[in-house]
């Protein structure tokens, strides 16, 4: 399941990932920003919140025919350079065959430029690393892909507002290299008060409707919304992912703990 | 005494064969005994149940067909206290095929980080360093080579060390320094359970003429020191390492030429490992120093060699990807050796070159990996293929099939000499 995991970028979507601030508060009343501002906004306040953070996730696979998968992780996040760099650090529980291998990530902002990823495996205390991978693959084998809890870069799409309700911006995101991704296009609402993603909507080259992501439950924590349950929905294969963030925590002040030191050996705070 | 024996096996078969049920229902009710009792301790525990079968596919006129037979239960009992952790780990299994039962004690040790520039852990601890996959040069921490081609789970490769290691942290590098009291050897081919060619009686054996040792078991005298200094620049990983000890595996025999010997060795060696492209590079290289062999002349002990390799990983597809790797071994003062090996006997080349490929593959939402590890030797002309097809269930059991594969041209070469002890196995594993 994980000897490649990238799951760097599961950390963004927990501690950073779906965090809003509340210094944002683009759009009342009838102010509209343009469509550039809204997902700048969005992107940069979802992934840089705090300067580091801390979260248990639980995830649950379930297949069409009923059957649950479960994950359970904990993961480290801190910022090297607010919108930039970033280093994340997974520290794994479940299942049992996974159960104390550590994943690191020196996260690259630059579009150039690979991340850099190693994996602890305790049983024969080897750190490996990690080939750079294609980022629409599933995420430790659940239904969330890297991009999803990692977000995708605003560069690769072309953006457009294509309705705002009361209380939701709603941007159609096309993607400039189609042949690289399996969608045709994306839509995500986004609160227009938080700027919380609440749900996006994947459609296929034919143009119909088969993948959602949705934010089910968005808790306030240290001031912060923070989006604590997320579920995606496969509609082709009828398989579906929650994923839970329990026991958030911002500002923790992380010290400079990603390295290979503490991928053989995490730190306390990753590991309770 | 044999009988016995075979009933401890069966007992033991029938225990590992069942465990799993009764642990799946533990599980179910989460009332398991064991489990609360170890949560009262703050202890966690885990481990598993695993049943593993495999053949030989052709008859080995010194070995059992039966090349793997085991039901084994792993305990991994671990503690976070205040002032450092605690681990645990071991192994119990009853072996259908040398019909007896083994305890085999992986790992007990405390780990503890005294101060903020040092992490310290003492006792049987497993060690890794070094950049090769599944090729050693400065990790010369014991391996278990006989596990590895018999079809034992990855995790056996690594055998356990008796050591004590102390990892200091500074700004301008990280020094860990690995002292073994206790020479501990590899777990190497000796014809119990992989047939071989046996170096002085030129032939091929196996468990009936199994090779004599002479070990060394002088605690403080014959001991190991392993040193490595490393720092990340930019993300490439640079080594450099030391090894004060003895050849891992029989290097030489002794002057009566009767026993298998571990002589001398000391290793220099460095590496670098880092993004090179899409993908990931690394370069190794080692000088061994068989000190008691220095000129090359004494036929009895291995040469000094310089061992260099580089390497390269990708995805090149979907959850797949390729791992590409080619390691020389060069005989120093080759003349000498030539000179001096007894007319008849094969010689070694001066360069053993290897090549490896890695393909790794993921389906079935990354429940199911296919995987293939070759070995080929252009000099030797040999080949070694460990095609391996592992499929989780569930989150709790998991299904192997696999094979090791070996031929060559020549009865004697690396891997040409395990030719018929070619084999494939099942296993069933419940983890928990």
């Amino acid at each position: 399941m994980l000897p490649k995991t990238n799951t760097i970028y599961l950390l963004l979507a927990l501690v950073c990932g779906f965090v809003v601030t509340s210094a944002v508060r683009g759009a009342e009343g009838g102010d509209i920003p343009d469509v550039q501002t809204i997902v700048t906004k969005a992107n940069i306040v979802a992934y840089y919140q705090g300067d580091d953070g801390k979260a248990n996730v639980k995830m649950t696979i379930t297949d069409k025919r009923g059957q649950q998968r479960n994950r359970e992780f904990i993961i480290l996040r801190k910022d090297v350079a607010d919108g930039g760099d970033q280093k994340y650090f997974v520290y794994f529980q479940r299942p049992s065959d996974v159960r104390r291998m550590t994943y690191m990530v020196h996260k690259h902002a630059a579009i150039d430029k690979d991340d850099d990823r190693w994996l602890y495996m305790p049983a024969i205390d080897r750190v490996n690393r990690i080939a750079a991978g294609d980022k629409r693959t599933s995420f430790v084998g659940s239904d969330f892909l890297y991009e999803d809890v990692s977000g995708r870069s605003l560069d690769e799409d072309t953006h457009e507002l294509t309705s705002t309700t009361d209380t939701q911006f709603i941007v159609k995101n096309t993607p400039k290299k189609p042949d690289t991704v399996e969608f045709s296009y994306f839509t995500v609402a986004i609160d227009r008060k938080k700027y919380v993603p609440v749900k996006m909507e994947f459609f296929d080259k034919e143009g119909k409707l088969y993948r959602t992501i949705e934010s089910q439950k968005v808790e306030t924590i240290q001031e912060f919304p923070t989006v604590t349950k997320s579920v995606v929905q496969d509609l082709k294969t009828g398989s579906k992912t929650e994923m839970e963030f329990t026991e958030v925590q911002y500002n923790i002040n992380i010290g400079d703990v990603f390295e290979e030191r503490y991928l053989r050996r995490p730190p306390r705070e990753a590991m309770r | 005494m044999m009988v016995s024996q075979r009933v401890v096996a069966a007992v033991l078969m029938l225990t590992a064969a069942f465990g799993p049920v009764v642990a799946a229902q533990d599980a179910e009710s989460k009332e398991d005994p064991i489990q609360s009792f170890f949560d009262k301790l703050d202890t966690e525990y885990h481990g598993f149940y695993e049943v593993r079968s495999g053949y030989r596919l052709q008859n080995d006129r010194n070995e059992k067909d039966m090349s793997i037979m085991e039901a084994r239960y792993q305990f991994d009992l671990f503690s976070m206290r205040d002032w450092g952790d605690i681990k645990v780990k071991g192994d119990v299994y009853g072996d259908g095929v040398e019909e007896k039962g083994v305890f085999d004690l992986r790992e007990a040790n405390l780990f503890a980080r005294p101060t903020d520039s040092m992490d310290v852990k003492v006792g049987r601890q497993v060690l890794t360093w070094g950049t090769g996959d599944m090729i050693f040069i400065n990790d010369l921490f014991p391996k278990d080579w006989q596990s590895f081609f018999i079809g034992r789970d990855v995790e056996y490769l690594k055998a356990p060390s008796d050591a004590a290691k102390v990892s200091l942290f500074m700004d301008w590098a990280n020094l860990d320094i690995a002292y073994t009291p206790e020479f501990d050897s590899d777990r190497f081919i000796s014809g119990e359970r992989i047939s071989y060619w046996h170096p002085n009686q030129q032939m091929a054996a196996g468990e009936d003429n199994t090779l004599s040792i002479e070990r060394r078991r002088e605690f403080f005298e014959e001991d190991e020191t392993a040193l490595r200094l490393y720092k990340n620049v930019n993300n490439y990983e640079l080594a450099v390492y030391g090894y004060w000890g003895y050849w891992k595996s029989p290097a030489g025999f002794n002057q009566a030429g009767t026993d298998a010997i571990f002589p001398e060795l000391y290793v220099y060696g460095a590496s670098a490992r880092g993004n090179v492209g899409k993908g990931i590079g690394n370069a190794e290289i080692g000088y061994y120093d068989s000190v008691d062999d220095r000129c090359g002349d004494d036929p009895l002990i291995n040469n000094s060699e310089l061992r260099y390799l580089i390497g390269y990983t990708q995805e090149i597809g979907r959850d797949f990807t390729a791992g590409l790797q080619y390691y020389v071994e060069q005989m120093l003062d080759y003349r000498d050796y030539e000179n001096n090996q007894p007319t008849g006997m094969p010689k070694r080349d001066e360069f053993r070159h290897l090549t490896t490929l890695r393909l790794t593959k993921l389906l079935m939402n990354q429940n199911l990996r296919l995987s293939l590890f070759t070995y080929y030797s252009p000099s030797d002309e040999d080949v070694y293929l460990r095609p391996i097809a592992n499929y989780k269930a569930s989150d709790n059991l998991s299904v192997e099939v696999g094979s090791n594969i070996f031929f060559g041209d020549e009865p004697y070469t690396f891997f040409g000499q395990f030719e018929d002890n070619t084999n494939a196995y099942l296993a069933v594993r419940y983890s928990f």
